[in-house]
């Protein structure tokens, strides 16, 4: 049994990673064709840091997803502070309000916006994938604060207020800190969404602006540039790396934890 | 904590966003798919979706997704059971690994698959090595659904895997000493307690799984063609608006019956306490 439980691993991970390892070894081909193996080269990676077309969509990307993520996040912690407040059935009314663009299809949401863009006389362009992109953020972002909001202890809150805290005071230096972990989580997982997105922004941008992922899908019918895979790979090695760092951070906080 | 005032002032700014970019987008796109060019009101796009084509794109569709879904739930059933049993024992690197796949950019990667299962793909190469005969794997629906699962397994597996690991250990070892074995314990009180997880992670399967018009494109050779490549289409190639509207609403509809269909199963209706 326990022999059957690392072949099933194994294979679950061979299914998830044989694609990136495709890409990484494509990355240092030095055929510009796919399958075709002609010898390994750096010349991509050289080459990446030379491209103006990719620079423009990496800086796009990077704050887009930035701004898109800190815009949401405040939009996000704001709206979970009101929502506390209210009685249980208006907060419900409001959750599933939030829930909509996580629920509906991309392609939906894409294509409202784009006609409420046009609608607004707003030309399709930055402006227009910034503000989509706030949109598909904010609700995961309230998936991730709301719970930890909920169960948040409100003695704390008004033992600061009894010791002459004003409410705003109270709420930086008792409620702010306790969120801290899940502002954090919901910041990322709104940058990933948006960095990751394509569908959405594919029907908001206009001609001349492009994120990563626009980029590559205009590449893949004229054929990829090679750049990508090197691009990739580099984003793989950087999360891979962040990762294990992370991992090994937490059970070293668990053995000093055990410690004690 | 804060007071009526400080309460409303707060929410307004929330509501009036809600309001632009989640409601009004929705009456733009319900809008435009029960009108024609001339804007006058017509169901005549919306009853399209019976002709030959789209009728065929839109069962495909429904197929695919169910398929794909189901593949993502046998596979991320007992992935999830591993994993958590793992878990406890301190290896959260492991898991961390199964997540970390869904960083690296879909087209690509779906991309990859192109290279792995085309004709003169990986695979195909390393039958030729032993001297089998080629596969045809490319453009067909199943290298649809090995896109779809790849896609989005992270999305079955993540609520699985956090629903698994809330189960207290205790009431496991209480099967265990009231008498039940391995396989009364999963299916008495595992499935049941991990039904939630399960609930959403095929809402969060099936509804992309549905819509996605990427995947086919690159997987399916473009003889394939899902309801969302016919919607974008119309959009990109056709610019016949009002029909693209008509098809979305109808896909909307879909997941709509889609998230009753769910809600109908979820087990637990309220578990929030003021």
């Amino acid at each position: 049994m326990k022999y059957l439980k690392k072949i099933y691993l194994a294979i679950i991970f061979l299914f998830l990673y044989a694609p990136i390892a495709v890409l990484i070894a494509q990355s240092f081909n030095a055929s510009r064709y796919r399958g075709h193996w002609t010898g390994v080269t750096l010349d991509w990676y050289v080459k990446l840091f030379n491209d103006e077309r990719i620079a423009d969509a990496i800086a796009n990307t990077l704050s887009i997803g930035l701004i898109s993520a800190s815009i949401a996040t405040i939009l996000g912690l704001i709206t979970c502070v009101a929502m506390k407040e209210f009685s249980r059935k208006w907060r419900a009314t409001f959750m599933s309000i939030t829930n909509v663009p996580i629920l509906n299809a991309d392609i939906v949401t894409g294509i409202s916006l784009m006609l409420l863009f046009m609608g607004l006389g707003l030309r399709l362009g930055y402006v227009s994938i910034l503000l989509a992109h706030i949109v598909f953020n904010v609700p995961y972002v309230i998936l991730c604060i709301m719970p930890q909001l909920m169960s948040l202890d409100k003695s704390f809150y008004e033992a600061a207020l009894d010791l002459g805290a004003s409410p705003l005071k109270a709420f930086t230096s008792v409620v702010l800190p306790e969120l801290r972990p899940s502002i954090f989580a919901g910041f990322l997982l709104a940058f990933t969404m948006s960095a990751d997105d394509f569908i959405i922004t594919h029907f908001t941008k206009g001609a001349g602006v492009d994120t990563l992922t626009t980029e590559i899908y205009a590449e893949l019918k004229i054929g990829i540039h090679p750049e990508m895979y090197a691009l990739s790979t580099l984003v793989f090695l950087f999360v891979l790396v962040f990762v294990i760092l992370f991992a090994i951070n937490r059970r070293k906080l668990k053995k000093a934890e055990d410690v004690f | 904590m804060i007071n009526r005032l400080t309460r409303n002032v707060l929410m307004t700014p929330f509501l009036i966003w809600a309001g632009l970019f989640i409601f009004i987008p929705l009456v733009y796109i319900i809008w435009f798919g029960v009108t024609d060019k001339a804007g006058n009101f017509s169901l005549d796009n919306m009853a399209m979706i019976f002709e030959k084509g789209f009728w065929n794109a839109l069962t495909l569709s429904v197929w695919l997704a169910f398929v794909s879904t189901v593949v993502c739930l046998i596979l991320a059933y007992p992935l999830c059971l591993i994993l958590t049993e793992r878990q406890r024992d301190n290896t959260t690197i492991i898991s961390l690994l199964f997540i970390l796949p869904l960083w690296m950019n879909s087209l690509l990667s779906t991309m990859a698959w192109q290279t792995i299962l085309e004709g003169n793909g990986i695979i195909n190469q390393f039958m030729r090595l032993f001297d089998l005969p080629a596969l045809q794997m490319i453009n067909t629906e199943g290298a649809i659904v090995v896109g779809m699962v790849y896609n989005y397994l992270p999305y079955m597996v993540l609520p699985l895997f956090i629903t698994l690991s809330k189960i207290d250990r205790s009431i496991l070892e209480a099967a265990h000493d009231l008498g039940a074995n391995s396989w009364q314990t999963f299916y008495r009180v595992i499935l049941p307690l991990s039904l939630p997880g399960a609930v959403s992670g095929i809402t969060m399967v099936f509804i992309p799984a549905l819509t996605t018009f990427v995947i086919s494109a690159m997987l399916g050779g473009g003889k394939l063609l899902l309801i969302g490549n016919i919607i974008e289409q119309e959009f990109t190639f056709q610019y016949d608006w009002h029909l693209g509207c008509a098809l979305s609403v109808i896909l909307m509809i879909f997941i709509i019956l889609n998230m009753l269909l769910t809600a109908a199963f979820d087990p637990i209706k309220e578990e929030e306490k003021d």
